[in-house]
């Protein structure tokens, strides 16, 4: 935790009211995270959670508090800072190549177009479409356009790559697949990732830190919870780790209730010091897998072998 | 059997116009009476009271005389004697020449009034009350302190082709997806580069649509146009065989009218589909 390399600090973000007062959706917001992390915001429309990834990309600006990336207070939107939109947002009159290009231009200004092409190139090969360079986005599926809006978004190598709901349009198939993707991705390149969702599920598999949010207005970062599953994981046996269904309930018992009720529950709740959660017992992981689990994908875990 | 709707399109096409000139053919073949005139009345009469021939020309005397016109459309005999190759030029390029002013002036200030809500707040007072004015109530103002009824007429165009432009122009400039434009923010492109690689890509195909309303207007006053400023073009010509009672001629004038209007309305239909981007 000493290491900050996105601290958000103390950021509000008010609306005029209809009385002449305002209305805050979230107030004195502190959040930090380490390099390599990948943080996921869990909470319900409304609680600001695309403000957040807004102020975080330079898009918006915080009423109140300031936003320090790499020991630098942001101003604006930066190409250190890359976003993956929800709708893709790709330019429908420029083919893939033409898209990753644009970014890649962006960037470096002085390249020639053998160069930026071959490096567009890269990415796109990256996220594996190969072939598809000369389509245009209106011949592309929603899964093809979201891995084009990746490729756009990794060419520029951002220091932080911010997702909005990426997957959220997507059906569960594509999404399933894409998830992998940017969890090869970032563990391949050690990309720091802060992603917005709506699917615990989703937040389980790709977070090593999930933020959970309160209902807005007024909203506030109630609990980090440390994902206590291993860096390896898998997406087949995810569900199978004996701390899946302690994080997993954890995680939509508070969207269900405490989300609502939180504020009310926890009068003394510091937002500069919000509590880390731990589930379960953490020092289980220290322990080295020895030969005789390592058939079993997770240590400590006991499944009748049922031999075929 | 079944033929492709263009096919059977096009068979209802020709028989629409067979029927067309067939009735226009009977109604024009000339059943009225022949009065009983002394020679040196019938003289001075036309064919219509001497020989019971209909006023109005049938469409073979139309088709005999445009294909003279066609044979020599570029003859020139004095200043009311034109071929009509001559003076639908001298329309197309004052519609030419108004029109390029328009887009020179239109598209920027367009950007500018979509791109700034100040602008746009502050120039639709005048914008709402210019727009609804005939081109041609402009003519005498023009006339008067041009003084040359040519760039007169250029300027009435001018004036007609400036507005659907201008409004499309603002409207598909502030219309541009939100999303695009954060896109540009992201990778720090600058104000001009965003201008030209996402609004205006974004915006084309409403801005051509602007033009191609434009153009139609603009072919449509020219007609008027030249028939007040007189002298040359396809309008003077209308007006001036009216004056020499030449029907046929104005018939012909009338289609030459419409052919060129919709050519001009598909070359910038061919624009705005090669702007136009499928979503």
């Amino acid at each position: 935790m000493a290491d900050k390399f996105i601290s958000i600090e103390g950021i509000a973000r008010r609306y005029p009211g209809a009385s002449g007062g305002s209305t805050a959706v979230f107030e004195n917001l502190w959040l930090s995270m380490a390099r390599g992390e990948f943080g996921c915001v869990i909470g319900h429309s409304g609680c600001g959670k695309t403000t957040v990834l807004n102020i975080l990309a330079g898009l918006d600006q915080p009423s109140e508090g300031t936003v320090i990336v790499d020991g630098q207070a942001i101003e604006g939107t930066s190409l250190d800072r890359a976003v993956i939109f929800q709708s893709h947002a790709l330019l429908p009159w420029r083919t893939v190549l033409g898209n990753v290009a644009y970014a890649v231009t962006s960037k470096w200004r002085n390249w020639d177009r053998a160069k930026v092409k071959a490096h567009a190139q890269t990415f796109i090969d990256f996220v594996g479409l190969t072939g598809s360079e000369h389509k245009r986005p209106s011949e592309l599926s929603g899964g093809m356009k979201q891995r084009v809006g990746i490729a756009r978004a990794l060419s520029i190598t951002p220091k932080i790559m911010l997702m909005d709901e990426p997957f959220s349009a997507l059906d569960a198939l594509t999404r399933g697949t894409l998830q992998d993707e940017v969890r090869r991705i970032c563990l391949e390149t050690g990309q720091t990732a802060f992603m917005i969702t709506h699917d615990v599920d989703e937040a389980i598999y790709l977070a090593d830190k999930i933020f959970l949010m309160t209902n807005g207005p007024g909203a506030v970062l109630a609990e980090i919870v440390e994902n206590p599953l291993p860096k390896d994981r898998g997406r087949i046996d995810l569900h199978r780790h004996p701390y899946y269904y302690a994080l997993r309930n954890h995680i939509v018992d508070f969207l269900v209730s405490r989300s609502k009720t939180f504020a009310a529950e926890t009068p003394g709740h510091d937002a500069r010091n919000v509590p880390l959660v731990r589930i379960g017992k953490p020092e289980l992981f220290v322990a080295s897998v020895s030969e005789e689990t390592k058939q079993a994908s997770w240590p400590g875990l006991f499944r009748p072998s049922t031999s075929s | 059997m079944t033929f492709s709707l263009r096919f059977r399109a096009a068979i209802v096409s020709i028989a629409l116009f067979v029927a067309f000139i067939g009735i226009w053919h009977i109604a024009t073949r000339g059943t009225a009476a022949v009065a009983t005139m002394t020679p040196e009345y019938a003289k001075l009469m036309g064919l219509t009271a001497t020989q019971g021939k209909s006023a109005m020309p049938g469409p073979l005397d139309v088709g005999a005389k445009l294909w003279e016109h066609l044979k020599r459309p570029f003859y020139d005999n004095g200043p009311n004697d034109k071929g009509l190759g001559i003076q639908l030029g001298y329309s197309i390029a004052r519609v030419g020449l108004g029109y390029v002013l328009a887009v020179i002036v239109a598209i920027p200030l367009g950007f500018l009034i979509g791109m700034s809500p100040l602008i746009n707040k502050a120039l639709d007072p005048f914008i709402q009350v210019l727009k609804p004015i005939s081109p041609l109530a402009w003519m005498p103002l023009a006339l008067y302190t041009i003084k040359d009824s040519s760039i007169s007429a250029i300027f009435v165009i001018f004036i007609c082709s400036v507005w659907p432009m201008l409004l499309n122009t603002a409207f598909g400039v502030a219309a541009v997806r939100k999303e695009w434009i954060n896109v540009a923010r992201t990778l720090e492109v600058g104000t001009v580069r965003r201008a030209f690689t996402v609004i205006l890509p974004a915006a084309a195909p409403t801005i051509l649509t602007g033009m191609r309303i434009s153009i139609g207007i603009a072919w449509l006053v020219i007609v008027a146009a030249e028939m007040l400023v007189g002298g040359t073009g396809i309008g003077y010509f209308v007006w001036n065989e009216w004056n020499n009672l030449s029907i046929t001629n104005v018939i012909i004038a009338i289609l030459l009218i419409g052919i060129v209007g919709m050519l001009l309305d598909q070359i910038l239909a061919r624009f705005t589909r090669m702007v136009t981007f499928p979503e």
